[in-house]
């Protein structure tokens, strides 16, 4: 390890101010999503988990193409301070798209009575992609910490973000012999104030994700910091 | 050109090391052909045509794990892995041979497969087989990136179909496409994007999965 710790870097705003900020902005999105935005004519209140599955599935989008260029800068530049950030970043975005499974799951009841549909193409890509990075962890952990690790997980990291766009065209193209859709999925064009409450919630809940990812990030690196020490002690 | 030679010398030794032992060809041409037979059993009566055709997918994309989980075993054991990253060749040759030598064998357990398919099920049409070969590619190409990503972890085996499912739903979607649509054209050049597409990034990336 490099003595110019690759462990303690700062950066700009201070987690807690982060926090802070998410906490507010995730109070003024509840109340955009449930008193701003009117109510959908079609769908009644369940339309109002739109506001959030919607925005939590981009972010978990957003998170692993994050992962990715981490990983693209790690395996570029060989700086192994990329290595712990594409993990956290992967690792929130596999956390956001569980939970895009899970609203979406919630949706797909409240609209059509079933907990899993495969007509929804969002939701089948993030099933693939649940498992695609499901995988990832599992090849992390199986092996030991170094070089080949942090090599080995940017290479699949890699081909994650190749697999987004490639699952998207499978699943559609496969929509034209596995079951028609009996469902259209563009309803009525949003209204402005509803656009305008979408807005609010995606940016809370990626300042949501960000805030998360930094966290992990400060726990992970003085978790590894204490371990340096420690080594040092017991030597 | 001396890069496309090294890629020959290491794909043929596979081939020879493979005529040689015979281990993992016999185990996948007897593994596909039992996995048709389970799926006799497995399709009651009044299963249509069509079901058979999506299966046959399920059984070539098992297949083909069954002999990327060895296809680094020769190297593993002997410990030769260290000596082709050290030879003075371009990295990326080893995946290329690799990839070479898994296609021969896929392609040679598939020149039985597909007849014996035709015979119990029903028969295939010109484009199907065009579908397996395109699929072929990719499978090769990314299976052999990530078996040696499998290699290089504690669990080995029990890791690759984790790791190569995922990346295979858009060639079984392909596939099945080409096999059962009325319009295959689409589905044949979806598989030949998905062949580019991952051909190079395993080609670019496979140098950073054998070096420290």
């Amino acid at each position: 390890m490099s003595t110019s710790s690759p462990n303690s870097r700062v950066s700009l705003v201070s987690v807690p101010a982060l926090a802070a900020l998410s906490a507010a902005l995730v109070g003024l999105a509840i109340v955009f999503a449930f008193w701003v935005a009117p109510e959908d004519a079609d769908q009644g209140i369940s339309q109002k988990i739109f506001y959030f599955h919607v925005p939590i599935a981009l972010t978990a989008y957003a998170c692993f193409g994050w992962g990715a260029w981490k990983a693209l800068r790690l395996l570029w530049k060989g700086d192994e301070h990329y290595d712990l950030e594409s993990y956290v970043a992967i690792h929130q975005g596999t956390i956001f798209g569980a939970l895009t499974l899970a609203t979406g799951s919630i949706w797909a009841k409240a609209s059509w009575g079933h907990w899993w549909v495969w007509d929804s193409n969002q939701l089948v890509l993030f099933l693939v992609l649940f498992l695609f990075y499901s995988a990832y962890f599992m090849l992390r952990f199986s092996i030991e910490e170094g070089p080949r690790r942090a090599n080995l997980s940017a290479v699949y990291a890699l081909f994650g973000v190749a697999l987004i766009p490639v699952s998207f065209f499978a699943i559609r193209l496969a929509e034209d012999f596995i079951h028609p859709t009996t469902f259209t999925r563009d309803g009525p064009q949003m209204t402005g104030s509803m656009f305008f409450a979408f807005c609010v919630c995606w940016i809370a809940i990626t300042m949501v994700a960000y805030t998360l990812y930094r966290v992990e990030l400060l726990g992970k690196r003085l978790d590894a910091n204490l371990r340096e020490l420690r080594e040092i002690l017991t030597a | 050109m001396n890069y496309l030679a090294d890629v020959a010398a290491l794909a043929r030794k596979d081939l020879r090391l493979e005529l040689r032992a015979r281990d993992t060809l016999p185990a996948m041409l007897l593994f596909v052909l039992s996995t048709l037979v389970v799926f006799h059993f497995a399709l009651p009566t009044g299963a249509d045509e069509v079901a058979a055709q999506g299966l046959l997918w399920v059984a070539l994309v098992f297949t083909a794990l069954l002999g990327l989980a060895r296809a680094w075993a020769p190297e593993r054991e002997g410990g030769a892995l260290e000596g082709l990253v050290l030879a003075p060749s371009d990295r990326s040759a080893i995946w290329l041979g690799k990839s070479a030598a898994v296609f021969v064998f896929l392609a040679l357990i598939e020149l039985v497969a597909l007849p014996a398919f035709a015979l119990f099920f029903s028969p295939l049409q010109a484009e199907a087989v065009l579908g397996v070969l395109l699929a072929n590619i990719g499978i090769c190409a990314v299976g052999t990136l990530l078996a040696a990503m499998a290699a290089a972890s504690r669990t080995r085996e029990l890791i690759l179909p984790l790791l190569f499912l995922p990346l295979a739903i858009p060639l079984v979607v392909g596939g099945v496409g080409s096999s059962v649509s009325t319009d295959p054209g689409r589905y044949l050049l979806f598989l030949g994007l998905y062949d580019a597409v991952f051909a190079i990034l395993c080609w670019a990336s496979f140098e950073y999965v054998v070096s420290e």
